[in-house]
């Protein structure tokens, strides 16, 4: 289910030369970055998801460069580096935009509008799944469940979350990427390029001032229990019916403060492709 | 499509009632979230932070090991195994290396409870893993965090720089001679990872893919060292046991399930969100005091604890949430994950859309799970399309049973699961779309904005 085909580097014959190194001074400056990193594990080889997360903050995805380099930092052949690359699906095979929007489709997203926003955003970016603008700015993907299911339907950017998102909004948000507008997440913080983020996730922190601290403590979602048990009703709800009851016996039924959603629409689109964003294979 | 005389009155709960928000809940992780900087160290320390790290590093490892054993408490990742039982396991004075492993690749389809935790209070996290490690006699934990989530991760270098700069950390620990080093590791895409060995194969740079059991990773776990692999929130669990005692953690839920716990309400309900509360509460208790499903609809399926465990209807609303209620109802209590479906939803669609994400996220190794959820996803496409035939709903269930407990690791029960809940209480709903060729539901209708007339004219 991993292995995707290579697309037009079929060769026959001689087998490929090497892949080319970096330049000397970007090959010293990742070196000491990757020893920093392989220095945190008890094993060298742990490092190599790090590691692959490293080349990608370099170029933007994952290149024969960066699969040799991460070998020769640690001693595996470019063949173990590539059958791991290719099984993560956040690793790129092929260059990609600045910003990386991924709409949840699986089932409960989907449900909620992920798929009317995906198939939204296909249509005004005028491009497919997995596929970048010709800008460069955006590379539209649909992803699986992001932990953020009390937010649905959600969108990520470069894996800050956008929370309860609609169509209308998610075409917004990328208008503003699009335009070099600052655009902040619902829980994260202000957006940084794809490489920047893949550093982070190679292991070295933000430091940009009041990054740790955007967006506050947690989500409205996250706080609606804890607002209720100190005996508050969670802010801007109104009356409304409970749940069913299915038995005739039992206490009446309670309500409680119901959510005003403040949707602000945008028109799902006929689904008239039923199998809509599961139709490309492979991760 | 409603069914108004279903629902109640506009009425509110009591407050101080047997039902009321205050009885029901039990907020102990997510006290503090609403504090303006929740995930800062002082913030945890004013609410009693690390105080439980004290009395276990001034206890016997083995001692901590019993408390937390005695405590009841059972692992909160989705198989409930009990968690002081789990660190027993680790071999002592065999002169190898032990690892605490947390496993922090929060991807089960509807489960959203570890990253709100580590967002808003990763502190009572790093504070368990001391515990755990003084326990288990481990110098180096891992937390496996899943790559997709960045503010997370920011949050967790940031709690643990400070908990080292606050000599939580690090060597020498408050003078007890632990030395611990916590290594915050973001993984790189893969729901797979979940699974305990498959995480223990990529935290070794690997393709993740499950291990052949026995060995245990008790025994043979992460560089074949004896290791403990536990859940986010079971490891942030154990501080509030050791500072209030096991007899508190004890007052709350059953004997066999005893404790606390975060339920995680998603979906169509009035109130998606976070409601920790003790183990045993039932649905309709969760419904009740956040206020039910959204207006004018009523619930249709539900899952207790994420995709992979089946789905329960309206008739299961009075089912205890803990390991034995509901695995007695036919279940699993798995991760607590609480996906409500009204009835604008169609089942069709969202078994065949769980589908999809077993066959893309299974990783190879096994032939029944590889195979099988290709299958499957073909013939539901078919099925939600209109273009199935009757027999193909045998064919799913036979495929599901082939799937079953017949692979290395709980992934493909977990595809099967949907399958076999679905046919059993909406095998009608799949004849309709097989004889009325095509799919009766309009997805608009279940979308967040359903309703509102927001969208007239924005279709451009």
């Amino acid at each position: 289910m991993n292995a995707t085909p290579a697309r037009n580097d079929v060769q026959l014959g001689m087998p490929r030369l090497p892949a080319p190194d970096y330049p000397a001074d970007v090959r010293a400056r990742l070196e000491a970055d990757a020893k920093e990193v392989i220095a945190r594990y008890p094993g060298s080889r742990s490092a190599l998801l790090p590691l692959l997360h490293l080349v990608q903050a370099e170029e933007g995805h994952i290149t024969r460069t960066g699969i040799r380099f991460c070998a020769e930092m640690l001693d595996l052949t470019t063949a173990e580096v590539t059958a791991v690359s290719t099984f993560y699906s956040m690793y790129r095979r092929t260059p990609s935009g600045d910003y990386q929007v991924g709409v949840c489709t699986n089932t409960l997203c989907a449900v909620m509008g992920g798929d009317a926003i995906f198939e939204d955003l296909k249509h005004h970016l005028g491009i497919g799944n997995g596929e970048t603008t010709e800008d460069g700015a955006i590379t539209l993907e649909h992803i699986e469940c992001n932990a953020a299911c009390d937010f649905a339907p959600v969108v990520m950017v470069n894996w800050e979350f956008f929370d309860n998102q609609t169509p209308r909004s998610a075409r917004q948000l990328v208008d503003d990427l699009r335009a070099g507008r600052t655009v902040e997440p619902t829980r994260g913080a202000p957006l940084c390029t794809f490489k920047e983020t893949a550093r982070m996730l190679a292991g070295f922190p933000d430091r940009r001032p009041g990054a740790v601290e955007a967006t506050g403590g947690a989500g409205p979602a996250s706080l609606i229990g804890l607002r209720l048990a100190k005996g508050e009703v969670a802010p801007g709800h109104a009356d409304h019916v409970v749940s069913p009851r299915t038995t005739a016996d039992g206490p009446p039924d309670e309500a409680g403060p119901s959510p005003a959603a403040s949707p602000d629409g945008g028109v799902p689109p006929r689904r008239d492709d039923a199998a809509g964003p599961a139709d490309e294979e492979g991760k | 499509m409603t069914v108004a005389a279903e629902f109640g009155g506009p009425s509110r709960p009591q407050a101080g009632g047997a039902n009321s928000p205050e009885k029901v809940l039990a907020p102990v992780l997510s006290a503090f979230w609403d504090e303006p900087e929740s995930w800062t160290l002082q913030t945890y320390l004013r609410h009693e932070g690390y105080e439980g790290m004290r009395k276990a590093l001034a206890m016997a490892p083995d001692d901590v090991i019993a408390y937390v054993k005695d405590s009841g408490l059972r692992g909160r990742g989705g198989a409930g195994f009990p968690t002081g039982m789990k660190w027993q396991f680790i071999p002592q004075g065999d002169g190898k290396p032990h690892y605490l492993v947390v496993n922090a690749d929060e991807s089960e389809p509807g489960t959203c409870k570890d990253i709100p935790l580590l967002f808003a209070n990763p502190h009572s996290l790093i504070e368990g893993i001391v515990i755990a490690c003084h326990a288990i006699r481990s110098h180096h934990a891992f937390i496996y965090l899943r790559g997709e989530v960045v503010p997370v991760l920011r949050r967790l270098h940031e709690a643990v720089r400070e908990a080292y700069a606050a000599g939580f950390l690090g060597k020498d620990i408050l003078g007890s001679g632990l030395d611990l080093d916590v290594i915050v590791h973001a993984g790189a895409g893969a729901y797979i990872c979940g699974e305990e060995t498959a995480l223990l194969d990529s935290l070794e740079g690997r393709r993740g893919q499950p291990r052949l059991r026995p060995p245990f990773p008790a025994v043979a776990g992460l560089y074949a060292c004896p290791t403990v692999v536990n859940n986010v929130e079971s490891i942030a669990s154990v501080p509030a046991i050791l500072n209030k005692g096991k007899d508190w953690f004890r007052s709350m839920g059953s004997e066999k399930s005893p404790g606390f716990t975060l339920y995680s309400l998603s979906g169509h309900v009035a109130n998606p969100g976070q409601y920790e509360a003790p183990l045993g509460v039932t649905l309709r208790q969760l419904l009740d005091i956040s206020g039910g499903m959204r207006p004018g609809h009523r619930l249709k399926f539900w899952t207790p604890g994420g995709s992979s465990t089946p789905m329960f209807t309206e008739e299961h609303l009075d089912v205890p949430l803990d390991y034995e209620g509901v695995g007695a109802a036919g279940s699993m209590l798995g991760t607590k994950a609480l996906q409500c479906f009204d009835e604008t939803t169609c089942v069709v669609r969202a078994v065949t859309r769980w589908t999809e994400f077993y066959a893309h996220e299974s990783c190879g190794k096994c032939t029944p799970c590889r195979e099988g959820t290709y299958w499957l996803v073909q013939l539901l496409r078919d099925i939600e399309a209109g273009k199935g035939r009757m027999d193909d709903l045998d064919k799913i269930d036979d495929i599901a049973d082939n799937i079953n407990g017949k692979s290395f690791c709980a992934l493909g029960d977990g595809a099967a699961s949907p399958i076999f809940s679905s046919l059993k209480y909406f095998r009608e709903e799949y004849e309709q779309h097989i004889t009325g060729k095509g799919c009766p539901f309009d997805p608009a209708k279940s979308t967040l904005w359903a309703g509102t007339d927001a969208h007239l004219g924005v279709n451009a």
